[in-house]
């Protein structure tokens, strides 16, 4: 889960970090009381969305009257911010974030993530911030220091003395980079952080460290014990998405004209894998997992059918946990209850995969059975192919 | 042989009164494995369908003489129910539970350092020896007996392997699904290091996906010093980028964990690599065919 720059400088402020002063606001209306709390009429707009690049793309404005701090926040909320990182589509700015002004002499970065292959925490680190890690590894890689604190006692004196003198940080800095980084550190335990990256972690005039911007990303699997960084799980999720989790389903959006019931995350992917193979492209997938039941099968169904780009159902089930009969009970329930607009194709195998297709048989549906993984996508691509043939004549 | 699990496996549930547990206690009983009994805190001294119930894992182990276990134990429990396993010196612990955070892994990962115990999971659809011992929720019947080791991420694409070559006639050692979460015990690298020590196994089916670099560690091994013919896969080359694929480990970030990456890294370390899923089988036949 994403947090928004505020939510996460806020948690950052809460541990004690250097954080400019700043106040958000969802509503221009909020502005003037904004600056009162802030103290002053001159500072930066900042808008809240997710996504990097906002200055180039429009999203940052300095102001020096509170006229001007109105009319930015006026101008931003609301608006379709579009970057290098959105797509054409961009992102929605919902919320803005007035700060005070920074004096910036140096632009450092300093991220703390999860180094997957060592099962360890990793600090990164350049001298070269405020801009994009990946651009910074793609051009000067000489720039970039990992490093990895153990687990117990997190980063030690000598990893961060390694670390500071990497970024040219001696003396007084070099105490405050010490603390900010066991800080960070701390946060990212305790916050059960997936990502916590401060870009550009900046050395102001008055040669003081402070964390100008900030990207924390939550694991979703802590989420029921942080509860309390205001973030919201379903804020970039489609409708879809979030009435599926209801229901304990995994839906996800994409951009073909297939619509996937599948269980399990691997086979998902290998399933829109294989439909690309035969040149076409899932509308979107939908993991009934192991443990669904009848009721929340024929719920993933009404949430596939609901998407207008699906064309064509493709079911693709290798039961485990979940048995094949439940899987038809659960489709032969929803086309009694919807109808079905659209051809489908059904392939179930593993636990109950008998019973399953006896229960098909039994209902008289009007659907194509599949052998296999590739017999299922093959005909799921043809059924589109013929579609789109049709609508030429 | 076959590899971890066999006829001397003596298997015990955690979380065993809770629905999927007692479920899968009992299929596992179906298919042969000899599970010794089950722990739930509070509940000890009761019995579930002829499944004795222990308080601890200690206890359970002391009374059934249990070297296996299998946690279905809720993910915010789950965690300390791995840990309470290794302390008692439970052998081997298979963690089913899905849904773990990841800081509670990198703790278990932690406290593991140094102990003998083997770790398999979590978020994993556990460990099948065909036609003698199951752990964990694969459907047994699909199974049989036979010379190809298949070791998988993925659950349902473990079960698509495991079918598919035992269609071919090829049949299995044993399968095992080492989980799709970020931290997790066994590595791909792990299991491929005891198939390829495993005298039964003839082949090795290694299934990726996108995301981390498990199956790069595992290819440059086979490259240097696996003699045995090994067919793999690699699940989400048609996924978005950035986008999470529903295992909490399987998502491509900037350039690295791509499916092309991996793709290349088995190809070249001689690795038959299927472009489809529905072709795991084939490959596998394919590559033991090539080194006859």
């Amino acid at each position: 889960m994403k947090l928004h720059e505020y939510q996460g400088k806020a948690l950052l402020r809460k541990a004690g970090l250097p954080v400019p002063r700043s106040e958000v606001v969802f509503t221009a209306a909020e502005v003037p009381a904004a600056l009162k709390a802030l103290g002053g009429e001159e500072g930066v707009a900042k808008a809240q969305a997710f996504t990097g690049g906002r200055g180039k793309a429009g999203g940052v404005k300095v102001f020096h009257t509170a006229a001007e701090a109105s009319a930015a926040a006026e101008k931003l909320i609301g608006m379709t911010l579009v970057t290098h990182q959105t797509g054409p589509d961009g992102v929605l700015i919902s919320a803005v974030l007035l700060e005070e002004l920074s004096q910036v002499a140096r632009e450092l970065y300093f991220a703390v993530t999860l180094d997957r292959a060592k099962a360890n925490i990793v600090f990164i680190l350049s001298p070269d911030g405020g801009m994009d890690i990946e651009e910074i590894a793609e051009k000067t890689p000489e720039k970039i220091l990992k490093l990895w604190p153990a687990w117990d006692g997190g980063p030690d004196d000598a990893l961060l003395k390694q670390a500071a003198d990497f970024l040219g940080l001696t003396g007084a800095q070099e105490t405050q980079f010490a603390d900010v980084a066991r800080k960070l550190y701390n946060v990212y335990v305790e916050t059960d952080c997936a990502m916590l990256e401060i870009n550009p972690l900046a050395v102001n005039k008055a040669n003081d460290l402070i964390l100008l911007d900030c990207k924390v990303i939550l694991d979703e699997n802590a989420l029921y014990r942080q509860k309390d960084t205001g973030g919201d799980p379903d804020a970039e999720k489609d409708p879809g998405e979030i009435e599926a989790a209801k229901y304990g389903l995994s839906y996800i959006k994409l951009d073909g004209n297939i619509g996937c019931m599948v269980n399990g995350a691997g086979l998902a992917m290998a399933t829109m894998d294989i439909i690309a193979h035969y040149g076409e492209q899932p509308a979107n997938f939908l993991d009934v997992g192991g443990s669904a039941s009848e009721e929340a099968v024929t719920k993933a169904f009404e949430i596939i059918t609901a998407d207008k780009n699906v064309k064509v159902l493709l079911v693709n089930i290798f039961g485990g946990i979940m048995p094949c009969d439940r899987i038809a009970r659960g489709i032969v329930n929803a086309v009694n209850n919807l109808g079905l607009k659209v051809p489908l194709i059904v392939r179930l195998e593993g636990t109950n995969v008998t019973e399953g297709k006896a229960v098909i048989a039994a209902s008289g549906l009007n659907l194509t059975s599949a052998d296999d993984l590739e017999d299922a996508a093959r005909k799921a691509a043809e059924a589109v192919a013929a579609l789109k043939a049709q609508a030429k004549v | 042989m076959a590899i971890l699990i066999d006829n001397n496996t003596r298997l015990i549930t955690q979380g065993i009164t809770g629905k999927a547990g007692l479920f899968h206690s009992q299929k596992c009983r179906d298919y042969g494995t000899n599970v010794v009994g089950g722990v739930t805190p509070k509940k000890g001294g009761t019995t579930v369908d002829g499944f004795a119930v222990f308080n601890t894992v200690r206890e359970a182990r002391e009374a059934t003489g249990a070297n296996a276990t299998m946690i279905f134990v809720p993910a915010p429990f789950a965690a300390d129910a791995i840990l309470e396993a290794a302390e008692a010196g439970i052998e081997l612990i298979v963690a089913i539970t899905e849904g773990i955070p990841v800081m509670d892994m990198l703790r278990v990962h932690n406290a593991m350092k140094g102990m003998s115990n083997i770790l398999i999971g979590p978020n994993c659809p556990g460990v099948t020896t065909a036609d003698v011992c199951k752990i964990g929720i694969a459907p047994g019947p699909i199974h049989k007996k036979g010379k190809i080791g298949i070791v998988s991420r993925s659950g349902t694409l473990t079960y698509e392997a495991v079918h598919q070559t035992t269609l071919l006639g090829l049949g299995q050692t044993t399968a095992v699904g080492i989980g799709g979460d970020p931290v997790h015990g066994l590595s791909h690298l792990d299991v491929v290091k005891l198939f390829n020590e495993d005298p039964e196994t003839e082949g090795i089916v290694l299934i990726g996906e996108i995301g981390g670099s498990d199956e790069e560690a595992a290819a440059a091994y086979i490259k240097e010093f696996v003699k045995k013919p090994v067919a793999g896969f690699i699940a989400g080359a048609s996924a978005p980028k950035g986008k999470r694929m529903g295992h909490a480990g399987a998502i491509v970030d900037g350039n690295s964990g791509t499916a092309q990456s991996k793709k290349a890294a088995l190809a070249d370390a001689g690795i038959f690599v299927a472009e489809t899923a529905a072709e795991i089988g084939r490959k596998m036949l394919e590559a033991m065919n090539a080194r006859r």
